[in-house]
């Protein structure tokens, strides 16, 4: 089959054409309280079709899986390509890439979650309500999700891909509410989506960290239900906990927080398409120019700011064997003791940079969407000092502790953030001094990263992921891990976001 | 294929029902034929046309429900869909709160397709992309834009009798031009059924006007400014009090419609009194379907009438609950406005800011809906009635409630896009007193 698409294309005068045969499945159990709310399977199946005829790209994209279909499908993308031709400034230059011939790739899971019976993972949700419930939680939603595309890649370049990627990620949102004060409030899961099969659910006790407000944190295996009865808790202390002082304070950032706050100032600003500006219409541009990159003293960050990218860090989200136009991945350096290296570049784009290879991170949300350029797993490298999370907060005189992901939002050319949090505890003097409310920090990038003073150890090291990163016109889904251990940054804005309607 | 006719979708979905073994069976059938040209730097980076079907079929066993999804039509492929769906009915749970199937309903006659947007050829594409970026090339500037056209249809059956069907056709199109230096931007967007209603190069020209206008941006100090906020700032703000009218929520105590003590804000005045917010799928500017997912007709409904909440929306499970008409939510919003243009507003401004967008919108506190977010692409001083000078972004940290009480004017209404959901709405400019703007963005 993919043979019909590289042969009309070639035929049809294009220079180079890639095709993906794609089986998108999915499933999706949701549920609140003591009940499932919905139980859904999706199965997509399709062709994408990219060709370069006249030094122009065109792509088409068809659920007719046959002979015909495919055919009429490179046709299409061989008229897009010619027509949009009167457009094109300068030919598509593609960074060379070796014929990998024909090759298989597989997410290393031990447990396939689409084999699991579905009544265990209905009760280990239910469970995890209960254990929400019993502890006063006044609501609870939980659901679980399940990825597995099977895609097929094949290109003019000599390359037959065969690759079976699974994802998974288990959620919850706890509320408490207060019917006399009229006051809600409510707490995520800590969990992270990962590239990993069922066992991420199988909690083990090798990957638990324990911290000093009690709550547990989790590395490569989930305990779903002792999060479901810690968050019951802490939503309810939240319904009187103390509304924050605004002002400066410094910030002890847990890796299941900070990751957001990675994949936002340093992930997004630094993708070649959007730095040049392929985006400029909907996630904007970047404040990190070629200039920057090029002078090789741009300070992003302080010394300790160690910032890599790849896409083959084990459990991952966005671990694959090769990406979506055949380019094997690696792992490469973005930041290096605080000064900006490099960037995210695909192979139509990585010659703007004098570099002659691809980085390896083209990703296409599924077989009716055209590939290009998406972040990789961008991570802070852990401290090579011991250090333990206890210990900073210990070092710390006036500061806030944030563990998770909350509200988050930043500028079109990533100077500008702000970012809420999970759960927030105040520290004095060293001392968890107890929960507080209505917490935002407002920073600039730059002045960010620089206020970077310490960074724990590997010991403490594990993975954030976001399952729905966006990106693109028409709007395409990715998913990406960001690791981290707990870092210490001083002198942070924190705004107070309380009000009364 | 992908657009099936009345009679093809009916004569498909019959096939899948008679496959069933459930005790109810419902079938949603949807297909899209869609195309896109996304351009930058003042040329085309990528374009595509893309076809796609959908069947989602949902079989119950008593209160056990079951879904399941698939793209492919053959007999063997619909029939393991079928038995798929079974399968997890049969494995799940009762949920109590499992409501039956509706029976067949009764539904307008939709407006939601117009022929010349599905006749649309890849020439009339470019040529509206070719348009936008003349206009740019000749002010010497760079355009960064996107044009969508999308044809759809879908369709609905189910084994009490219900069907229902309908074809629509949308077209969404945004720019951004930037200044060769990279020091001013501006942007526009305009949304359709009707895609010969579309003027890329006028809203070329306006993005160009305002990227050339705001370069050499000052910094004034951030804290509480009038604003005028352009209808595509409106609608970034208000449809999260859109999206957040469902009755549940409210009812349990997690809303910023729920009241303390308990009961929900129904019939309260919210906001000031000159804010009237309603749907009507039959609005000639604005049409959308005429029924809804689960396959309850859609009807007008006034949300918000004269500053009080006059409905909320429901699930079927709840409206039964609670003995009410189960009202779905929503498809699109429109909101009265008055007679003054946003030149007419900026005229009658002693000292404000004008915003032309607002960007990277995210909720803050679920209980105010305080939400935070930038301006982008236009942002100017207004003093005297005259737009003085650009200045620099701002974040902003607002509740949408707080600011429909502080009104000032409403301008006349028009259609708009979101840039967070792509949702088109019909709004009107909005001026605001005591807008809370918390910091300053270099960003351009």
């Amino acid at each position: 089959m993919a043979d019909v698409a590289l042969n009309t294309a070639k035929a049809g005068g294009a220079t180079y054409a890639d095709v993906r045969i794609g089986r998108y499945l999915n499933q999706f159990i949701s549920t609140r309280e003591r009940r499932v709310q919905g139980i859904t399977n999706t199965e997509s199946f399709g062709v994408g079709i990219r060709v370069i005829a006249k030094g122009t790209w065109g792509f088409a994209a068809t659920n007719q899986v046959t002979a015909d279909g495919i055919k009429k499908a490179t046709e299409q993308a061989l008229a897009i390509a010619k027509a949009n031709s009167k457009f094109q400034k300068e030919p598509v230059k593609l960074a060379p890439v070796p014929a990998y011939g024909e090759v298989v790739w597989n997410t290393p899971i031990v447990k396939n979650a689409f084999e699991v019976p579905v009544s265990e993972k209905v009760d280990l949700l239910i469970n995890a309500n209960s254990a929400a419930l019993k502890e006063g939680a006044s609501f609870v939603n939980s659901n679980l999700f399940q990825v597995n595309e099977q895609k097929y890649f094949a290109s003019t370049d000599g390359s037959y891909i065969d690759q079976d990627i699974h994802r998974i990620w288990p959620t919850f949102t706890v509320s408490v509410t207060d019917r006399a004060s009229g006051k809600f409030k409510s707490r995520d899961a800590l969990s992270a989506p990962m590239g990993l099969g069922y066992e991420y659910m199988i909690p083990r006790a090798e990957d638990k960290l324990q911290t000093p407000m009690g709550m547990t944190l989790y590395r490569n295996s989930y305990d779903m239900i002792e999060d479901a009865a810690t968050a019951a808790r802490q939503a309810k202390e939240m319904i009187s906990a103390k509304s924050v002082e605004p002002g400066k304070y410094d910030m002890v950032l847990e890796p299941n927080h900070l990751g957001l706050t990675i994949h936002e100032s340093v992930g997004h600003p630094l993708e070649l398409d959007r730095i040049l500006g392929y985006e400029a219409n909907y996630a904007g541009t970047s404040f990190a120019s070629i200039e920057k990159l090029k002078s090789g003293t741009f300070n992003y960050g302080s010394k300790l700011v160690n910032i890599f990218a790849d896409k083959t860090q084990p459990g991952s989200l966005g671990a694959v064997g090769y990406d979506d136009e055949g380019v094997k991945c690696k792992r490469w350096d973005l930041i290096k003791e605080g000064v900006l290296v490099n960037f995210q570049a695909i192979r139509d784009q990585v010659h703007m940079l004098g570099q002659n290879e691809s980085h390896g991170c083209c990703y296409a949300q599924g077989w009716g969407d055209v590939q290009f350029q998406r972040m990789p797993n961008v991570s802070l490298a852990p401290g090579k000092e011991p250090y333990s999370a206890a210990q900073m907060i210990k070092d710390v005189e006036k500061g806030i502790y944030i563990a998770g992901r909350g509200s988050y939002s930043i500028d079109q050319q990533r100077y500008n953030f702000q970012f809420g949090g999970t759960v927030f505890y105040e520290i004095k003097n060293g001392q968890i001094a107890g929960m507080l409310n209505d917490v935002a920090y407002q920073s600039n990038t730059q002045e960010f990263w620089n206020s970077c003073v310490k960074i724990c150890d590997e010991k403490d090291y594990r993975l954030f992921g976001s399952f729905f990163d966006g990106k693109g016109q028409p709007s395409q889904v990715s998913a990406v891990s960001h690791g981290s251990s707990t870092a210490r940054f001083n002198g942070v804005n924190v705004i107070n976001t309380g009000r009364t309607i | 294929m992908p657009i099936m006719s009345k009679d093809e979708a009916q004569a498909l979905l019959k096939k899948v029902l008679s496959y069933s073994k459930a005790d109810e069976c419902e079938v949603n059938l949807s297909g899209t034929d869609s195309g896109n040209i996304r351009y930058a730097r003042n040329s085309v980076s990528t374009s595509g046309r893309v076809s796609q079907h959908q069947l989602v079929v949902s079989s119950a066993f008593g209160k056990k429900l079951g879904i399941a999804t698939i793209n492919e039509f053959d007999d063997a492929s619909l029939k393991k869909v079928v038995e798929r769906a079974e399968e997890l009915a049969r494995l799940a749970p009762e949920n109590p709160e499992y409501v039956p199937f509706l029976g067949p309903q009764t539904y307008a006659e939709s407006k939601t397709y117009i022929a010349a947007t599905a006749a649309i050829t890849p020439k009339l594409r470019s040529d509206l992309v070719e348009q936008s970026i003349k206009v740019a090339k000749e002010a010497g500037a760079v355009a960064a834009g996107f044009l969508e056209d999308n044809t759809g249809f879908v369709a609905m059956m189910n084994s009490k009798g219900l069907f229902a069907y309908n074809t629509s056709t949308n077209t969404n199109f945004s720019v951004t031009v930037r200044t060769a230096d990279g020091t001013g931007s501006g942007y526009a967007t305009r949304g359709y059924n009707d895609i010969t209603k579309l003027d890329t190069k006028t809203a070329t020209q306006i993005a160009t006007q305002k990227a050339v206008k705001s370069v050499k941006a000052r910094a004034i100090e951030p804290g509480k400014y009038t604003v005028i906020l352009e209808p595509a700032a409106v609608a970034v703000l208000l449809e999260n009090i859109f999206f957040r009218l469902d009755a549940r929520q409210a009812d349990e105590g997690r809303s910023f419609l729920s009241k303390a003590g308990g009961g929900t804000r129904l019939g309260e005045k919210l906001v000031d009194e000159r804010v009237n917010i309603y749907s009507d799928p039959l609005n000639p500017d604005l049409p959308t379907s005429t029924w809804n997912g689960d396959g309850r007709p859609q009807e007008k409904v006034s949300w918000i009438e004269k500053g009080v909440i006059k409905n909320l929306s429901y699930e079927r499970y709840w409206a039964e609950k609670k003995g009410v008409k189960a009202v779905p939510g929503p498809d699109a919003a429109i909101m009265e406005g008055g007679t003054k243009s946003l030149e007419e507003l900026i005229a009658g401004t002693k000292k404000g800011v004008l915003v032309t967008r607002l960007w990277y919108i995210r909720d803050v506190d679920p209980q105010s809906l305080l939400l935070t977010g930038l301006t982008r692409d236009g942002t100017f001083y207004i003093e005297n009635g005259r737009i003085q000078y650009p200045i620099k972004n701002f974040r902003f940290n607002e509740s949408p409630i707080i600011m429909l009480n502080n009104l000032e004017e409403l301008g006349k209404v028009e259609r708009t896009v979101s840039v967070e959901s792509n949702q088109n709405y019909l709004l009107p400019p909005l001026k605001v007193r005591d807008f809370t703007f918390s910091s300053l963005s270099d960003a351009v």
